[in-house]
């Protein structure tokens, strides 16, 4: 009995200690997410809003939602993933609860297409080749404008952001097969806004 | 797998090859369509790093919060000083009202001493007329059998 007593405040002591060292590591692990991810989730933000202000909130709130949910993150998916469908999520609820209808009549934050276009790498090498390449890049930007948003958001995924099939997929609870139509017929869109023009 | 596996995931492709090579896996390859979609990428990217790298404007959202917090005081001042004032108001005119009750009660005790007053004087000529009245008839009375011998000698001189 005396041995129970003095051993049970040690134990205590000792969990406690855990707990507190589990609750370091946890907050080490979501600084190092952040760092690591939130350009990249505000780079997707960005592309599908074309709204800088509201690519800003929507990545905070993402975050903010990680943040709350990263103890039930249990690494089935990357990180990146995980966050991704938080934002891709987001972005959905964003433009269809009741608050849209007030972002909707104040769609005009979105910047026009012409002002998207500005945006061009460095390096590109004559005045020419640098209009060529304005010209194409809005052009897609049109073209990315005609698409419905599950389209946009594989589009974006794939070409914008990179993302193998699969991680879109799990991205976006579609399975690779729909994702690959989705990618053809946005690709399609692209090319025939292209081809059209040219 | 380790926290650290979680957050490597997958490092960023310099050249956007991978996607691009897809491209060809998918359908037919078009040079056009793979140098648009090149250039898109990277246009997206020098704008979102140009976006997310610029400064942030807190100032206006504090400026934002200063201005509802003042508004809030300002507000609550007011309720405060209402509510205030209307005690006070409410106060005033419960003295006054009381004030002007007891200026009534008095007037009307007033009154009904005056009243009594009167009523006590009247009864006092009253009586002092019906004295007078009494002494009246009682004088009335005994002056002509008073007065009756020289009655008679006037008449007698007149003879």
């Amino acid at each position: 009995m005396a041995f129970g007593t003095a051993l049970e405040p040690m134990n205590a002591a000792t969990a406690a200690e855990l707990a507190g060292r589990a609750l370091e590591n946890a907050a080490a692990e979501f600084t190092c997410v952040v760092e690591r991810h939130r350009p990249q989730i505000f780079r997707f933000l960005l592309a599908s809003t074309r709204d800088v202000d509201l690519a800003e909130t929507l990545t905070q709130e993402c975050f903010l939602k990680a943040h709350r949910n990263w103890g039930s993150f249990r690494g089935d998916s990357s990180a990146m993933t995980w966050l991704m469908r938080i934002a891709i999520n987001l972005q959905k609820d964003h433009w269809r609860n009741r608050r849209m209808q007030f972002w909707r009549q104040t769609q005009t934050n979105a910047v026009d297409l012409d002002e998207a276009s500005e945006w061009l790498a460095s390096g590109e090498g004559s005045a020419e080749k640098h209009l060529l390449a304005r010209e194409q890049v809005e052009r897609v930007w049109q073209s990315v404008k005609g698409l419905s948003e599950r389209q946009r958001t594989v589009f974006l995924l794939r070409y914008v952001e990179e993302q193998e099939l699969s991680e879109i997929a799990q991205a976006t609870g579609l399975s690779e097969g729909t994702v690959k139509a989705h990618l053809s017929r946005a690709l399609g869109r692209v090319r025939a806004e292209l081809g059209g023009r040219r | 797998m380790s926290w650290m596996e979680r957050l490597a995931g997958k490092p960023e492709k310099a050249d956007g090859l991978g996607a691009l090579a897809a491209l060809h896996e998918c359908e037919p390859g078009d040079l056009a369509v793979e140098e648009a979609l090149k250039n898109f990428r990277l246009s997206v990217h020098a704008w979102s790093d140009a976006a997310y790298g610029r400064p942030r404007t807190a100032v206006q959202v504090v400026r934002h919060r200063s201005w509802r917090l003042a508004a809030g005081w300002a507000l609550a001042g007011v309720l405060m000083a209402g509510g205030v004032s209307g005690g006070v108001y409410e106060r005033h005119q419960k003295l006054e009202h009381a004030k002007i009750a007891a200026a009534a009660r008095l007037a009307e005790q007033q009154r009904a001493v005056q009243e009594q007053q009167r009523l006590v004087r009247e009864e006092q000529i009253q009586e002092e007329e019906n004295l007078l009245a009494k002494v009246d008839s009682d004088v009335s009375r005994q002056v002509p059998s008073a007065m009756e011998p020289l009655a008679q000698l006037m008449d007698d001189q007149a003879k």
